[in-house]
């Protein structure tokens, strides 16, 4: 059946479930994670849940934030995310540009492998990881715990890196090595400005990945973790409505760095160029 | 201001051969156009010049300076490429002054040059936009301003009129012309459309297959072609080539004879569809098989003993599809070619 024979009220239909589906998917387990972080001891446990958040409470939150080691933890958090971010995009930015500009022997291999690193388990990983951090005082620091997040992120970077460096016309480097330029001076002057939205996406990216890793970072660090590595010792033994609230402060920076960056997201996975 | 040689450029894009040994002098203030179907080199060929793609041997001497080896940026010349390449994020002001600013000119100096050269253009009004802003054609105008804001020796343009609709391509081709004969500027334009070469350029190179056919200034070019491909390749519509039976130096077809510098066997013919008169009996015959009204010519197309061929006639004539004609090529301008290397012979007597 061709999609002209389908009646306007069926397609809206579909427009619609299909709107629901995804809601229900992303923002109702978000909502949920939400409520049970403000509505204090007993809302954890009424049924039927409340829609709206009438006796919200920062009871929980506060209490959570008082825990010990909370905030050491949330900041070291975000070095290692920091970190993360200027490795890949120091390592995957310049690997992106070389897929984007330079035929080499191998280079369909090398996107590959790029991709491969993925396929790798970290949990095999962990033991001889953990061994070679020690030898070499990797382990328990911020640093240790960056270079293997970066090593999540990097094909991220790369990839993405290299479809934005091609979405740059070569023309324009070539006008602006004919208008004087070296080549790095064309680079910083002409590639560099219109890449940086959508690299700064790419870094935000990584910073996500590596505010989210929990595996490795609980494995390769004893004092030092990160917020994610430290909620999964803590919040074990702690109460339910407990658990909600450091579940929500988890989500909520991923959530204002991909809202903040959607547009440019958007635009090197080439959905939309607006 | 400078010439450009061009001596025993070759270039292989590995076993694939783009450019035989290729020579070509550009004079000073010269305009110049390689003009050729996409894959003859033409582009291969600016773009070495440029210093934007190496030879893989031959050098390129700017005014008497070899530049062979030298990067794009020590080269002193300009370009203006095909898409434009205008930089988004800039202003068109900060467009034009991209390669002054480069240079390290002073900020009056580069006020002066890009008022200089935005004149020249008429983008006074679009100074301070985004290219963004603008119409394929005015993104041109920035392209082309930027490129003479530098005042360079030597101007390269890659078919910088393609990507424009053809009244705007009609409108910038003037333009293009004025503004380049005021500024004297050495110039190599490259384009497949022979009406903008012959339109424009001083003299025009014709390419095919990585060398360079015939060069010479544009009527000379349209009515003596020194090779049968440049003939079908330049006018519009391409020149008709008849094959003739000769016997004893004599080439005759029908009731048409003319003496040539051969003695026996074939030769072609090449004849301008305007250099023909429309006869109703004598000479070649033609029977037309169609007529196209072009509003100031009426264009025959038929065979001539089974043979492709267009003539030009008045729009008033009374010609019909089946009518068969006898044609009276002019002699003087018919151009005598050898079929066994397609190249121009030159007619006797």
């Amino acid at each position: 059946m061709s999609a002209a024979s389908v009646s306007p009220g069926l397609r809206r239909l579909v427009f619609w479930s299909g709107i629901a589906a995804l809601c229900a998917w992303v923002i109702v387990p978000i909502y949920l994670i939400g409520l049970g972080a403000f509505g204090g001891r007993t809302g954890v446990f009424r049924w039927p849940k409340n829609l709206l958040p009438w006796d919200a409470t920062l009871s929980a939150m506060q209490t959570f934030l008082a825990v010990e080691g909370v905030w050491a933890a949330a900041l070291n958090g975000a070095l290692v995310a920091c970190l993360t971010m200027i490795f890949s995009l120091l390592l995957g930015a310049p690997a992106g540009y070389a897929l984007a500009r330079y035929t080499f022997a191998g280079q369909n291999a090398f996107r590959m492998l790029v991709v491969l690193t993925r396929a790798f388990p970290l949990a095999i990983l962990a033991l001889p990881l953990t061994v070679t951090f020690i030898r070499t005082g990797l382990y328990d620091t911020a640093i240790g715990v960056a270079l293997i997040h970066t090593a999540l992120a990097l094909p991220f970077a790369a990839l993405v890196s290299s479809s934005l460096f091609m979405g740059i016309p070569k023309e324009l480097e070539e006008a602006a090595w004919v208008f004087g330029c070296t080549g790095f001076q064309a680079f910083r002057k002409v590639v560099l400005p219109l890449a940086l939205p959508g690299l700064a996406a790419a870094a935000i990216f990584a910073f996500v990945i590596s505010w989210n890793e929990v595996f490795a970072a609980s494995v390769l660090t004893v004092r030092n973790k990160t917020l994610t590595a430290y909620l999964l010792t803590v919040l074990a033994e702690s109460p339910l409505h407990f658990r909600f609230a450091g579940g929500f402060l988890l989500i909520l920076p991923s959530i204002v760095f991909i809202f903040a960056v959607r547009k440019y997201l958007f635009a090197m996975w080439g959905i939309a160029n607006r | 201001m400078a010439g450009i040689t061009i001596d025993r450029i070759e270039k292989k894009f590995g076993a694939v051969t783009a450019l035989q040994q290729l020579s070509l002098e550009v004079a000073d203030g010269e305009f110049i156009a390689l003009l050729g179907p996409s894959g003859c080199g033409k582009t291969t060929l600016l773009r070495i010049i440029a210093g934007l793609e190496s030879q893989t041997s031959g050098r390129v001497l700017i005014g008497d300076r070899d530049v062979s080896a030298l990067p794009p940026r020590a080269r002193g010349l300009a370009m203006v490429f095909q898409n434009y390449a205008v930089f988004p994020h800039m202003t068109v002001y900060e467009n034009v002054a991209f390669g002054l600013r480069m240079k390290g000119a002073s900020d009056a100096e580069v006020k002066k040059q890009v008022d200089r050269a935005a004149g020249l253009l008429h983008i006074e009004p679009y100074l301070e936009r985004y290219p963004a802003k603008l119409s394929g054609g005015q993104r041109q105008r920035v392209a082309v301003a930027r490129a003479l804001a530098v005042q360079p020796a030597v101007l390269l343009m890659d078919e910088p009129l393609s990507n424009l609709d053809a009244l705007l391509r009609l409108e910038m081709r003037s333009e293009l012309k004025s503004v380049l004969a005021a500024s004297g500027t050495t110039t190599v334009y490259v384009t497949h459309d022979q009406t903008e070469a012959m339109g424009l350029a001083d003299r025009i190179a014709v390419m095919h297959k990585g060398v360079i056919e015939q060069i010479d200034r544009p009527q000379a070019l349209y009515e003596r072609p020194a090779t049968r491909f440049v003939g079908g390749f330049v006018g519009s519509p391409p020149m008709n080539f008849i094959d003739l039976p000769v016997t004893d130096g004599t080439a005759s077809l029908g009731a048409f004879s003319s003496p040539v510098k051969k003695a026996s066997g074939t030769i072609t013919a090449g004849i301008r569809a305007e250099d023909i008169d429309v006869t109703q009996s004598g000479g070649l015959p033609f029977d037309v098989s169609v007529c196209e009204p072009l509003g100031a010519t009426l264009l025959l197309t038929g065979r001539i003993a089974g043979q492709l061929a267009r003539v030009s006639v008045r729009p008033d004539a009374h010609v019909k599809p089946g009518d068969r004609l006898g044609l009276a090529p002019d002699i003087n301008r018919i151009v005598w070619i050898d079929p066994a290397n397609g190249k121009a012979m030159g007619a006797a007597a």
